[in-house]
């Protein structure tokens, strides 16, 4: 399984040289193997994402974790989805009340945007999901509710011989009792659990944390502590503030190793970066 | 053991904040977590205990009529919702234990989540005005 990294901040797309070295595009991933193609996310990333040739149908999948705008706002940029030869399967989790489709024109149409979904070229089909398991090429897929506002996903791909857990939106600290060591209670563990590489939200400090409680954030600390109870390989700490320059992204990830020896390895997300799981 | 839904892990943290007391069961009736509040209408502890079954929680919560018979649990507002999905209310007593009758009010409702899906229910209890 390989994995593209095209961005990796949080919130909103940062830029200038003080963000160059991590990345300012918003969440967006790309997952390969045997020839298939998936896609995480439709951050700014996206906008970047190139199409290996080796793709061997004209079949695309995107999963979108959640429909906060940092997660979408480059679909309406990603080339594929102007190509009339292709057939794009966009993967998004249910509401109570509105379909995939009713949701995402909220973006994807005027004044916000000038094409509709309805006039995008391409053989489009949405798919509204839950915790669901779902089949695609060589790929099983699990997509699990997790705590975030919003309904929100994260998603477990397990490829033929490697597991990716992608949870890059993520409070599973919410609660007076912060994160409970017992995994039956806690948000997101089915997905990440002994994983290969794990792929979490790690926005905030823990003192930035206290002031944030609710915003659907995790701190590096409670990332690190999730991580280990999942058991889990090798972390890459996503969401980067995008107040956060590189020099303090190093800085928090020096503080967090310095406190803690947790069994994996870790390192913060950084866009471009290429990750191959054997 | 595969994790809870959300809906019951965001229920069990609200409950966890709060002062009254609060039972969260499975959809059988098992009770997976009572917050510190409860505790004294158990006369247990959660850390003790952990989750208990249903045949082992209900013989240590005896609800009685107003008459201080005891009450059949299909009156219970929480057996009514793991039966029919809906929120229930009911006043009536039970031995506290110190063996002293106390009247208390209890709200029970259903955790549907996003799935439509029942996953469990909840049931607050507090002590009534007729006291």
């Amino acid at each position: 399984m390989k994995i593209n990294l095209w961005g990796v901040r949080g919130s909103i797309p940062t830029s200038g040289p003080e963000t160059a070295y991590y990345g300012g595009n918003t969440s967006c991933i790309d997952v390969w193997e045997d020839g298939w193609l998936l896609i995480l996310d439709g951050g700014s990333g996206i906008q970047k994402l190139i199409i290996n040739p080796d793709l061997k149908t004209k079949r695309i999948d995107i999963l979108l974790t959640h429909l906060h705008l940092d997660h979408i706002q480059g679909l309406g940029f990603f080339k594929a989805l102007f190509d009339p030869k292709m057939e794009v399967h966009i993967w998004g989790p249910a509401s109570t009340t509105r379909t995939l489709h009713a949701r995402l024109s909220r973006y994807l149409s005027p004044p916000l945007f000038p094409v509709l979904i309805r006039d995008l070229p391409c053989k489009l089909t949405l798919h509204d999901i839950e915790n669901s398991i779902f089949n695609i090429g060589p790929f099983t897929i699990q997509s699990a509710y997790v705590i975030h506002p919003g309904p929100t996903v994260g998603f477990r791909v397990t490829g033929a011989h490697s597991v990716l857990a992608y949870i890059p939106d993520h409070e599973p600290a919410l609660g007076k009792s912060a994160i409970i060591s017992d995994s039956k209670w806690l948000s997101g563990f089915d997905l990440a659990v002994g994983a290969d590489l794990l792929l979490h939200d790690a926005q905030y400090t823990s003192k930035e944390y206290q002031h944030k409680m609710g915003w659907g954030h995790s701190s590096i600390e409670d990332a690190g502590r999730f991580a280990s109870i999942a058991a889990v390989k090798q972390v890459l700490f996503w969401h980067h503030d995008p107040y956060r320059s590189d020099a303090q992204v190093n800085e928090m990830l020096a503080a967090f190793k310095k406190d803690t020896n947790y069994q994996y390895t870790c390192q913060p997300a950084k866009e471009g970066m290429q990750i191959v799981l054997k | 053991m595969a994790s809870y839904e959300i809906e019951i892990i965001l229920n069990r943290q609200l409950a966890d904040c709060l002062s009254i007391p609060v039972f969260i069961t499975d959809i059988i009736g098992n009770l997976i977590f009572y917050n510190e509040a409860a505790e004294e209408i158990l006369g247990k502890r959660f850390e003790d205990t952990g989750e208990m079954p249903v045949e082992q929680w209900s013989t240590d919560f005896k609800p009685l009529d107003e008459e201080g018979l005891p009450l059949p649990p299909g009156e219970l507002p929480l057996v009514k919702t793991l039966s029919d999905a809906l929120p229930h209310h009911k006043t009536f007593q039970i031995e506290s234990m110190q063996q002293k009758n106390q009247h208390i009010s209890v709200t029970s409702y259903p955790i549907i989540g996003r799935t439509g899906k029942m996953l469990g229910a909840v049931a607050i209890f507090w002590k009534s005005k007729k006291e």
